[in-house]
């Protein structure tokens, strides 16, 4: 496998509205590394996300993947590098049964019939999804839509995953299986999330957004126990490093 | 509101039907596909003012619930529903036809309401048999049996996707609704002065959702194609299968059958 980094120098980007959502931004990850980006509403987390698989393409600056930039000609290599997982697995299913949804990267890609289904029955048990896969997605509880939106994305093999709020509407149970799930991958890991403690479980470093621009960039803890930055970008301590509210309040 | 609601979830059992495996379900649904539109061709075929001939024709619906074992209820309650439709399309033929065919007793009958009766027959039939294709086949089934009879794979695609996305569309216009509801006090129903800006709402969120499906279907490799899985081949079963069914069709079409039998029997008491 190639090093799969990620390059962003000087990204600016403006809505077609006029509203700009990221001002001059530049990061680098490197290869497996587990990113969470984190800000308030509207700090421009998605807008971020959708420039690494080219849903979205700079206004200035210039988005690398992989050593590829991200433009119109590369598109095709760097969607198959880039899992995208939408906050919202109703639009990412949407085919007839959780069967086909999950193929339909996989067939897309030119896969012979018979890898197909290998493929997809191989990821459907990776999330736990096996017994779905005749259901149609209406009939699927929000972890299960999840677990299957993730796989529709596993079985196209990418070697980053890119989570928009994977966690948002799960219930407890839902989202510790979700977080133990994600730990069995060895994939480079960008989480845009509210998430907080989820991130103190997964991503050794953090990536705080604001108005568009990085405000933080470092080790999570670090950038937890600061409760400055956290405050500015519209954030709270992880309820897991706030003080217990039975036993001993500060 | 629960109303609607309670519609919606009916909607679905319709397709949960085709989750049984019986005979009937267990052909291919190409097949199926094929019989029903042929037999709606057929149906739809008999000129306006037969009614006795098309009587049976009923043996089609009710031996593929039978051999379906498709419960008689909610299919019957789909019919009530577009009762009031068959009515409207009939409605006026008595009035304007007035041609007497035939004397029964003290009552005339006249061509308009045979025309009445036929067009009830006729639609009764034909939406049964077009439920029963869904309880028996599933969506999703007489999608890829559409694409493989030669319907455009756009057309077939937009229906899954309209089938798949209804229920999504459903949710949310339930919600606005609720929201509206709630908010708005001694009306019932939605005023007219709001229904513009509820609507509009739900068509651009519809118009975002589109999009970001788009872009979940571009961040797996699509350009344009949506496979579809291909429909199960043909056996000696489906060919029986729809040669019986299109002799039976036929033969009630060219020879009315009740007639023929109470020529017989009448004959056979002279």
């Amino acid at each position: 496998m190639s090093h799969h980094t990620i390059d962003l120098t000087n990204v600016f980007y403006t809505y077609p509205d006029g509203t700009t959502a990221l001002r001059n931004l530049s990061l680098h990850i490197g290869h497996g590394e587990a990113v969470a980006i984190v800000g308030s509403n509207g700090s421009g987390k998605t807008t971020l996300l959708s420039h690494l698989n080219g849903v979205l393409f700079p206004t200035e600056g210039a988005v690398n993947i992989g050593g590829y930039p991200v433009v119109k000609e590369t598109l095709s290599h760097i969607r198959r590098t880039v899992g995208m997982i939408f906050q919202n697995p109703d639009d990412q299913l949407f085919m007839p049964t959780v069967y086909d949804d999950v193929a339909f990267g996989p067939l897309n890609l030119g896969y012979p019939p018979l890898e197909v289904e290998k493929r997809v029955m191989s990821v459907l048990k990776t999330v736990g999804a096996y017994a779905l896969k005749d259901r149609p997605p209406y009939r699927l509880s929000g972890g299960q839509k999840r677990a299957v939106a993730i796989a529709a994305v596993l079985a196209m093999d990418p070697a980053i995953l890119v989570m928009d709020e994977p966690t948002a509407a799960l219930d407890p149970l839902a989202r510790r299986k979700l977080i133990t799930l994600l730990h069995t991958f060895s994939h480079t890991k960008i989480i845009a999330t509210h998430d907080l403690d989820m991130v103190l479980d997964l991503c050794k470093r953090t990536i705080v957004l604001h108005n568009g621009t990085i405000l933080a960039d470092g080790p999570t803890l670090e950038i937890f126990r600061n409760k400055l930055i956290l405050e500015q970008a519209g954030l709270e301590q992880p309820f897991s490093m706030q003080n217990c509210p039975v036993c001993s309040k500060s | 509101m629960i109303k609607l609601k309670s519609t919606w979830l009916d909607l679905r059992t319709i397709d949960d039907l085709a989750a049984q495996n019986t005979f009937i379900h267990s052909l291919n649904s190409c097949t199926k596909l094929v019989t029903t539109l042929a037999f709606i061709l057929f149906v739809t075929s008999f000129s306006n003012y037969e009614v006795t001939s098309l009587i049976p024709l009923l043996f089609y619906p009710v031996a593929l619930m039978s051999l379906g074992n498709l419960p008689y209820k909610p299919i019957a309650k789909r019919l009530l529903l577009i009762a009031p439709f068959i009515v409207f399309i009939g409605l006026l033929n008595p009035i304007f036809d007035k041609a007497p065919i035939a004397k029964l007793g003290p009552f005339l009958i006249t061509g308009g309401w045979l025309s009445f009766l036929s067009i009830t027959i006729k639609l009764l039939l034909t939406v049964t048999s077009a439920l029963i294709l869904v309880a028996t086949t599933g969506m999703n089934s007489i999608c890829s049996a559409m694409a493989q009879i030669g319907v455009p794979k756009p057309i077939v695609i937009q229906i899954l996707f309209m089938y798949r996305y209804l229920h999504v569309l459903l949710e949310e216009f339930l919600k606005t609704n609720q929201a509206y509801d709630l908010r708005s006090f001694k009306t019932t129903g939605i005023h007219y002065k709001a229904w513009g800006s509820l609507l509009g709402q739900l068509l651009l969120r519809t118009m975002d959702r589109a999009q970001r499906i788009y872009q979940a279907m571009l961040c797996r490799g699509f350009d344009g194609k949506v496979p579809l899985r291909s429909a199960a081949s043909w056996t000696k079963k489906e060919y029986v299968y729809l040669l019986f069914c299109l002799f039976f069709f036929l033969f009630c079409r060219f020879i009315n059958i009740p007639q023929t039998l109470g020529r017989l029997l009448t004959g056979g008491f002279q």
